[in-house]
């Protein structure tokens, strides 16, 4: 129990510097662009004009409005997959810092995945311009989209804990990662209908952590069905086990840190 | 009597020095398949005790690489000993390198807010202190630009201003008693004399017998990571100085 608030007090003590942190990360991304905030926006909405030009006629009879489903899984995809990739140089690159100060290091990783929460937040208003534009239809479950954010910010920061620590041991895990994390796009049915993949290779959705969250968030804001309580419950329980890893592979592994920086 | 401010308990720092560095996996496994990863060991420290009392002033001395550095990398928190115990009842400040948090893209102002936030301080306090800091450092023209900007010496005025004005209750010194321009010398060495008085314990480390006679209690003498004395400054200075 005192171990738990002694880690509350620091916590308590360094939650300033978190956020000093977190907005030294966004204003390090806009530094010296002209459209600044706005490009968080216009990325996603140039990547679904492209994706929507070349696969809309391909899938066209089976997705009605292929920019919202498209858009409603690349955003949450390119999230957790800017998230992870950048936590794994968190650590290394505050190496200098960690040399010379103590700090909780995982406020470190911690303010990365704030930051990348953040940029995901702003480009969601892509998801909500596109809706308005196309009229798509909203039911009252689409209430259940803080459900799904606060799940998926935890599942990512539970890897990007995991992730941070591993680099730090094995710094040429992030080139086998960024080929696993085209694997795992692919794996997601973000611009083709998950129907399409034949049934004995459908257990590829389910065991693939994100794709629940994907397919959640698909269901209350572009079918406008009531979410499944078999995934609210899949969602949970991802976010808590990831977590679980993550805090303890970093708890244990974080005091070696400073001998492979 | 009040609990000791420091407690050091049998402290052993033990590294691993790999022939080479092996921190890829390719490496790992092209090593481990020819059976090469060797690695020899290493003691920076060796069972190392002692305690300091609030408000004491400890002087480090000893040759290069006898584990003085080390030593006070344990104390700040940064290093965990491989065995033995440290107990710190206080909050550290660092004036190891100045400026370590420094991020060389945003102004002197930013940056007194995210060093003063590793240093562990809320906005709050940060926002009182922040006129004195700047007063101090005697950069309240350049404030405003960018870090990347401004000299070594400015960097270095900057950081001692922050890591002096923060108020902890241990300040760590490893020799940075000249920092910056004559003037601003005479200031830092004034400063942490006024430190001291006020009754904050510090730690200092330098190769300078004089400046450790002249301005601490209590001295360590490490050579190469054991305890070789541990007493009064004047006597351990002695007996280090009859050593050479």
């Amino acid at each position: 129990m005192k171990r738990y608030i002694r880690y509350f007090k620091t916590f308590q003590q360094y939650f300033f510097l978190l956020t000093v942190l977190v907005k030294t990360d966004i204003k390090k991304k806009y530094k010296g662009s002209f459209l600044g905030v706005l490009w968080s926006l216009i990325n996603p909405l140039l990547d679904m004009i492209v994706m929507t030009i070349v696969f809309s006629t391909l899938f066209q009879r089976s997705i009605d409005n292929f920019p919202v489903y498209l858009l409603t899984g690349r955003l949450l995809f390119g999230f957790f997959s800017q998230c992870t990739k950048a936590s794994m140089k968190s650590i290394i690159s505050s190496a200098k810092l960690i040399k010379k100060i103590y700090i909780p290091k995982y406020i470190i990783s911690l303010s990365n995945v704030i930051a990348n929460f953040l940029f995901f937040l702003i480009s969601l208003v892509a998801l909500i311009i596109i809706m308005l534009a196309t009229r798509a239809p909203v039911s009252i479950y689409i209430l259940y989209v803080p459900y799904y954010l606060i799940t998926l910010f935890f599942f990512s920061c539970g890897v990007s804990l995991f992730l941070s620590t591993l680099t730090v041991f094995f710094r040429d895990l992030e080139h086998i990662y960024t080929v696993f994390l085209t694997v795992l796009m692919y794996a997601s049915a973000i611009f083709y209908p998950a129907e399409i993949i034949p049934d004995r290779f459908r257990f590829i959705l389910t065991i693939n952590p994100l794709y629940h969250f994907i397919a959640g968030f698909r269901a209350v804001v572009y079918h406008g069905f009531a979410p499944e309580a078999k995934n609210l419950l899949v969602c949970f329980a991802v976010a808590v086990v990831s977590m679980m890893i993550g805090i303890i592979v970093f708890e244990k592994k974080q005091d070696r840190f400073i001998l492979y920086l | 009597m009040e609990n000791p401010i420091i407690t050091i308990d049998n402290v052993t720092m033990q590294f691993r020095l790999s022939h080479e560095k092996v921190n890829s996996i390719k490496e790992y496994f092209i090593r481990m398949l020819k059976k090469n990863l060797r690695y020899s060991d290493f003691y920076a420290l060796k069972n190392i005790s002692f305690q300091v009392q609030k408000g004491q002033r400890i002087g480090i001395i000893g040759p290069n690489g006898a584990g003085k550095s080390t030593l006070l990398r344990i104390i700040s928190g940064i290093m965990k000993p491989t065995k033995g115990s440290i107990q710190v009842n206080g909050s550290v400040s660092p004036l190891l390198e100045l400026g370590a948090g420094f991020d060389d893209e945003f102004s002197g102002a930013e940056n007194i807010y995210l060093n003063g936030a590793i240093l562990g301080k809320t906005k709050h306090f940060l926002d009182e202190h922040f006129e004195e800091i700047v007063a101090y450092s005697e950069l309240a023209e350049f404030i405003d630009s960018p870090v990347k900007n401004y000299s070594s010496g400015m960097k270095a005025k900057l950081g001692f201003s922050i890591a002096t004005q923060v108020e902890s209750d241990i300040l760590i010194i490893d020799e940075v008693l000249g920092v910056g321009d004559q003037n601003f010398k005479k200031k830092s060495s004034a400063k942490i004399k006024e430190l001291m008085e006020k009754g904050i314990t510090t730690i200092l480390v330098s190769h300078n017998i004089e400046q450790i006679r002249k301005l601490t209690d209590k001295t360590i003498w490490l050579e190469e990571g054991c305890m070789k004395a541990f007493g009064e400054s004047c006597e351990v200075c002695e007996q280090y100085e009859a050593n050479e």
